[in-house]
Order: structure tokens, then sequence, then C-alpha cells
């Protein structure tokens, strides 16, 4: 079951205006807890000040199978650092009262259903995110959860793979809420020299059976790239490129503030793809 | 009767996984889409090989020529004498090629492998057991190979690695996470994320992703068919008890299954207790896990409040698994099947009091189940049968227990 894109949620209106003004999105992966907890509230508000189009915060766990080494390297540190989901909510909660920037939580489906389905989409909703990207959560196991989530106001893009059937990506996108995220390879997150040669032609047949923005993650990390995306999807994510600059940052002995500035700093730089 | 179903729900307990790779709630599919294409083709390969004679006539000669199978039911005359009680059965997985019964699943799979036109496997493995049983199908159908294995169990299992190599096989040491047997199939997986149009991915266990725990439970099941036959030649009647151990608990869903209909057999799984359930390091996951998901399957999970998997511990690596089999979870919730753990301590004595009564050296995992028979066998009369699945032999064992022995005595 899905709902009609209500005016209230902050992912459907920054597509909205998006699309308005015929602009291109981009939107940045960061993993809660890197450097800290504090660090990532000061990241999150600094991004929307860059005006991100939205970010996605990713919880740590400590089985990803989906993620490369990269973000499970971040996972492994976040969790060594005693983070925990309910500290992650708090914070959301306070950076919410002074930031409009639509966010969305990624993790697995094994916290999801471990805390609790309906517990985890009040907390979530409570605490003021917009959406939750589970990338464990088949379509197979989707409906049920999607319906949950729609009724706390909460999206639900899911994920198409380049090994998606045509059927079944008109399914995958008539589950999805808020936007349909194309896996630009087949395989896992992290950083590619080359996107693959066909993706402009996935996406656009992608777009044929989508009536929701299609985005495209998995491998991009440079301005090109998110140039390349955007001429034909509606918004680019980054994430491994930027957990691996801010955890260079770290290991080169950083302070918090300057890793908050070395992913603003990178982020800007993606953004000039956008231009 | 010892166990008290109806004959309908032990039907639909023979019948399960359902059409959606459910045992009751348990099973599942919690992978990525990328995945996805991946699980739906082998579910398609896996229904065509199963009606098709041929597939298991094919791998029947395998077992028979290559695996040495049947494996005998042996009659434990001086345990059963020394406990004086039941009488006690050993099923001798353990003489299998490579020494366990993990051979049974890697050949068969191998043969689907082939079926589907694919040229590479991946396995995981803990202490060495499966990847030794894949690398040595892979041997023999000339497909190319590599195994995870977490970086802290390469250490400790040197020798198995080394015949892996020696098999051709490649080995990568997974230095991600914990560092043992979960991190090595979170790296399988994401192997096979990236490699899905060429390689088949051998799990090693009832576990993982719809279809696998059914295909494994399946391939394993001869062990049962056998027992079945065997029992009933020697004794005119099916036995009164088969016990097993569990890790992901591939033996003990291959020795129960062909028997979970027969109400009057009681079936019982040995988990690992560790330094003791209250230790917070043991690997007792139906005893002291909740219903999470893990590796693909929604099943019993050691996991904390927010879903992080919590750190397990065991003195035998088959057994250090934080998830089981969902059919396990089945069988548990259903009361098909009883579950009880075994202490490190209590293995090792059992290890060496097979060793010394009958000449049996059992892998540790096995001697887990050993010594929970050692325990119960005095408290029924001797007419009472109880077969243990020895799904194991000792040697890669021998080099551990000689430590902590040393350090016991010491």
């Amino acid at each position: 079951m899905s709902t009609a894109p209500s005016a209230s949620n902050r992912i459907d209106r920054a597509f909205a205006d998006l699309a308005a003004r015929g602009r291109k999105g981009l939107l940045p992966y960061v993993t809660a807890g890197l450097p800290d907890l504090q660090g990532t509230e000061a990241i999150l508000e600094a991004l929307a000040g860059l005006g991100v189009t939205a970010v996605e915060l990713g919880l740590p766990y400590s089985d990803p199978i989906a993620d490369g080494p990269t973000i499970q390297a971040s996972f492994t540190r976040a969790l060594a650092g005693g983070i925990r989901i309910r500290d992650i909510m708090a914070m959301v909660a306070r950076l919410r009262r002074r930031v409009d920037l639509p966010l969305l939580a990624m993790g697995s489906y094994s916290i999801v259903h471990r805390v609790g389905p309906e517990r985890f989409a009040s907390m979530a909703r409570d605490a003021g995110l917009d959406g939750l990207i589970i990338p464990d959560l088949s379509l197979e196991e989707a409906p049920q959860t999607a319906a949950l989530l729609a009724g706390h106001g909460l999206r639900l893009p899911m994920l198409v793979a380049p090994t998606s059937g045509p059927q079944r990506r008109e399914r995958i996108a008539r589950t999805s809420t808020g936007f349909v995220y194309y896996m630009s390879v087949a395989g896992l997150t992290g950083e590619r020299a080359q996107l693959p040669p066909d993706l402009p032609e996935q996406v656009r047949s992608l777009r044929e059976v989508s009536r929701l923005p299609v985005v495209v993650g998995f491998g991009i990390s440079t301005a090109e790239h998110v140039r390349l995306v955007c001429s034909v999807a509606d918004g680019a994510i980054i994430g491994s490129a930027l957990v691996r600059r801010m955890m260079e940052a770290q290991d080169a002995g950083a302070s918090r503030d300057r890793i908050v500035q070395v992913a603003a700093e990178s982020v800007r730089e993606w953004m000039t793809g956008l231009d | 009767m010892p166990v008290s179903l109806t004959p309908e729900q032990l039907n639909a307990l023979t019948a399960a996984p359902d059409a959606h790779g459910r045992f009751g709630p348990f099973g599942g599919q919690y992978v990525p889409e990328t995945l996805m294409e991946a699980v739906h083709q082998l579910e398609h390969e896996y229904e065509r090989a199963r009606s098709d004679p041929g597939f298991w006539e094919e791998l029947d000669g395998y077992l028979k020529h290559y695996v040495g199978r049947p494996s005998p039911l042996y009659f434990a005359r001086r345990l059963t004498e020394r406990l004086g009680g039941a009488k006690i059965y050993f099923k001798r997985e353990d003489l299998n090629h490579t020494g366990a019964h993990k051979i049974n699943n890697t050949l068969g799979q191998a043969l689907l492998t082939l079926r589907m036109g694919k040229k590479r496997v991946i396995a995981e493995t803990g202490a060495g057991q499966h990847g030794v049983a894949t690398a040595t199908a892979a041997a023999v159908f000339g497909l190319e190979c590599t195994v995870y294995m977490g970086a802290e169990d390469v250490r400790r299992q040197r020798l198995n690695v080394f015949r892996m190599e020696l098999l051709g096989t490649k080995v990568v040491a997974v230095e991600s996470g914990q560092k043992t047997l979960k991190d090595a199939i979170n790296e399988a997986m994401r192997d096979w994320m990236s490699s899905v149009r060429s390689t088949h991915y051998i799990i090693g266990s009832v576990m993982g992703p719809h279809p696998f725990p059914m295909i494994v439970r399946d391939l394993q099941s001869v062990v049962g068919r056998e027992t079945r036959e065997q029992f009933l030649q020697r004794e005119g009647r099916l036995p009164d008890m088969i016990v097993a151990c569990v890790g992901g608990g591939s033996n003990a869903a291959g020795i129960f299954a062909p028997f979970v209909g027969d109400a009057s057999v009681r079936l019982v799984g040995v988990e690992a207790a560790g330094e003791g359930l209250d230790t917070g390091r043991h690997a007792a996951t139906l005893a002291r896990g909740a219903p999470g998901v893990l590796h693909g399957m929604y099943t019993y999970v050691l996991q904390d409040e927010d879903g992080q998997t919590l750190p397990v511990h065991s003195v035998s690596a088959g057994l250090d698994y934080p998830g089981v089999g969902p059919v396990h979870a089945q069988w548990a919730e259903s009361g098909r099947a009883d579950y009880v753990s075994v202490t490190d301590a209590e293995a090792l004595e059992a290890f060496t009091v097979l060793s010394q009564t009958e000449g049996l050296i059992p892998a540790l995992e096995s001697a887990h189940a050993v010594a929970h028979v050692m325990k119960i066998a005095p408290h029924f009369p001797k007419d009472f049968c109880i077969v243990i699945n020895l799904s194991g032999r000792g040697d890669k064992d021998c080099v551990e227990v000689a430590r902590l022995l040393g350090r016991q005595i010491g």
C-alpha cells in the first residue's frame, strides 16, 4: 500500500521544489556516530546550509551485507564508540528544532525488527525523520512495513538493482514512496572509477515505470559522476566517498570541527556537478 | 507419546517450507535487491533439479563411490555399558571423505552449480570443515573456488587453510567485524553480490535466505534416511531418540528431517553453552536468543536490544554462530524437537570418554551431542534406543584439545 505524496513530508516537498525549478539534487550519506554524534549533528547542519536535497543517515550495524568495506569500517568504528539507536534518534530530535533538512535513516531490517517495526516507526516520526531506507527489506517482505511507515507519515524509498527484471522494477517503483533508489552497479556500496555505460539507458527505462523521482546511488565519487547521473536522474547519492574522506581525516588526527569541515567541503565540491 | 502434536501439525512441519520459504513464521528472504535475482534463479534451478531423478542419481553415485556412503550405524557397546541405561548408536558421518557430514551438501550444491552453468563457487568457513568440503567438491568438479574465513580462524586452523590451498582453493582471510564465522558469511555474501552472474555461493548450513535452508536440509537428509533404514533393519522399529549438535544446524536437520513425522521419535538438538549460559560467553541461540533477522533469514539470533549481533563463544568453532537455521526455530517453537545445551567442559569430557571407551575421537561439535547423552542415558531403560549423529571426526581438534587439557592439568 502506498499513500499519495502529501505536502507534509519534507522529502516530497524537496523533490517537488527541485522539479519546479528544473533542478537536480544531491543526497549525501553519512554514518551516524562518525566521528561521534555531536559531529554528525554538526555535519547535518552544515549540509543543510549547503542546500543538499536530503541526507541519508546510516545506522551502524554489526553485520551489514549490502555495504562495502568503507561503510562497514565506519559502522565498526561507530559501534566501538558505543552508539545506540535511542541516542541517534535523540540527536535527530535536537537537530530538528533548528533544521528543516529532509532526513532519511538508512539501516538494516535487523535493527528495525529488533526494535519493533511499530516502535521504530514511532521513534523515527517523533524524532523528525522523514523516511527510512532498508536495503535488506526485499520487495517480498516490504508491503507490511511500507503500510506501517505510511501510517506514520514516513517514506520508504526502495532499491532497484541492474539485475532487477522489468516487471520487478515496476512493482518496486509501485511499492516505494518518496523516491526510487537505483543502484548503478550490481554490487556493493563503494567508489568506482567509472560508472557503467548503460546507466543512462537503465535510468530512463526506470523513469518510464515510476511516478516517483529516481535517484541513483552506489559508486558515485566525483562531481563528474554527479553531472552524468543527474543528466538522466533526479538526484545522486554519495556515500562511501564522503565517509572515506571523513575516516581519513579522523585517522590523520583531525579534530571534530575539522572533520565537519572536510565533509562540507567535499559535498560543496560534488554539488558543482549539479550546475 | 513423547511428542504431543496432531498428525496435521506433524504434516505441516514435514511439508515446510511454504512457497515463500517460510518454516512457520521463520525463514524468508531478507537480502538486498542485488541478490534477489540470484536467489530466485537458485529457487528455480533447485525446483527443477529436485524433480529430476537424473540429478539425484548423479549425486548418489558420488555419495557412494567418492564419499563412501552409506555411512555405518554403529552400536556403541562399551559406552552403553558404561552409562548403564539406554542403548546408544552412532551414525558414523565421521567416516565420510573429508571427515564430516559437510561433503553431503557441498557435492550436491556443486552439481547445482554445474546445472546453472556457473564456473565458480564461494563459501564461508569457521573451523574450516565446510571450506575443505567445498574445496574438495570444487576440485572434483573442476570449479574455481574461493573460501572466506575469519582472520582469527585462519590463525587457529592453519592445517585446514593448507588443505584448502592444496585443493586449489583461494582462502581469503576476513579482517572485518569480529573476524570469525559470521564475518566470513558477510564477506561471502558481498562477493556473491558482485559476482552473482558467474558464481554460486555454497552456503554451509541450513541458514541464509530461502532457498538455502531448504536445499541444505534436503541434501543432508540422506543422513536421516539411511539412519531410518539401518535402524529398522537392525531393531525392527524406529529409534526412541535422536541427538545431534546444533550450530547453524545442518547435521541435526539432516538426521531429524526424515523422522519429523514420526511422533514416537524424540528429537534433541544440543547447542553450545560455552562457559555457561549465564556468562554471556556461549552460542546457545535457541536457549538465549530471540527472533530476529540475520544473514538473510528470520530466525532465533543472539543480538542486543538494538539488533546488533552479540559476540558468541564455544570451544567448538563449528557451533560458534549467533544464529540458527529457521527449520530449527520452527521445530523448537512447535515443540517437535527439544533443544538443550552443553558447556565447553562437558564437551571436552565427552571427547575424552568417547575416545577411550569406543576408540572414536569425535569432532568437538559432535562431542556436545555425546555429552548430553552421557547425562541422560543412565535415566532410561535398557531397551530405550538413542542414535547420536557423530557428525565429524576429531582429528582437526586434537591440537586445540591438547592445549586445553594441558592448561587444565597444569
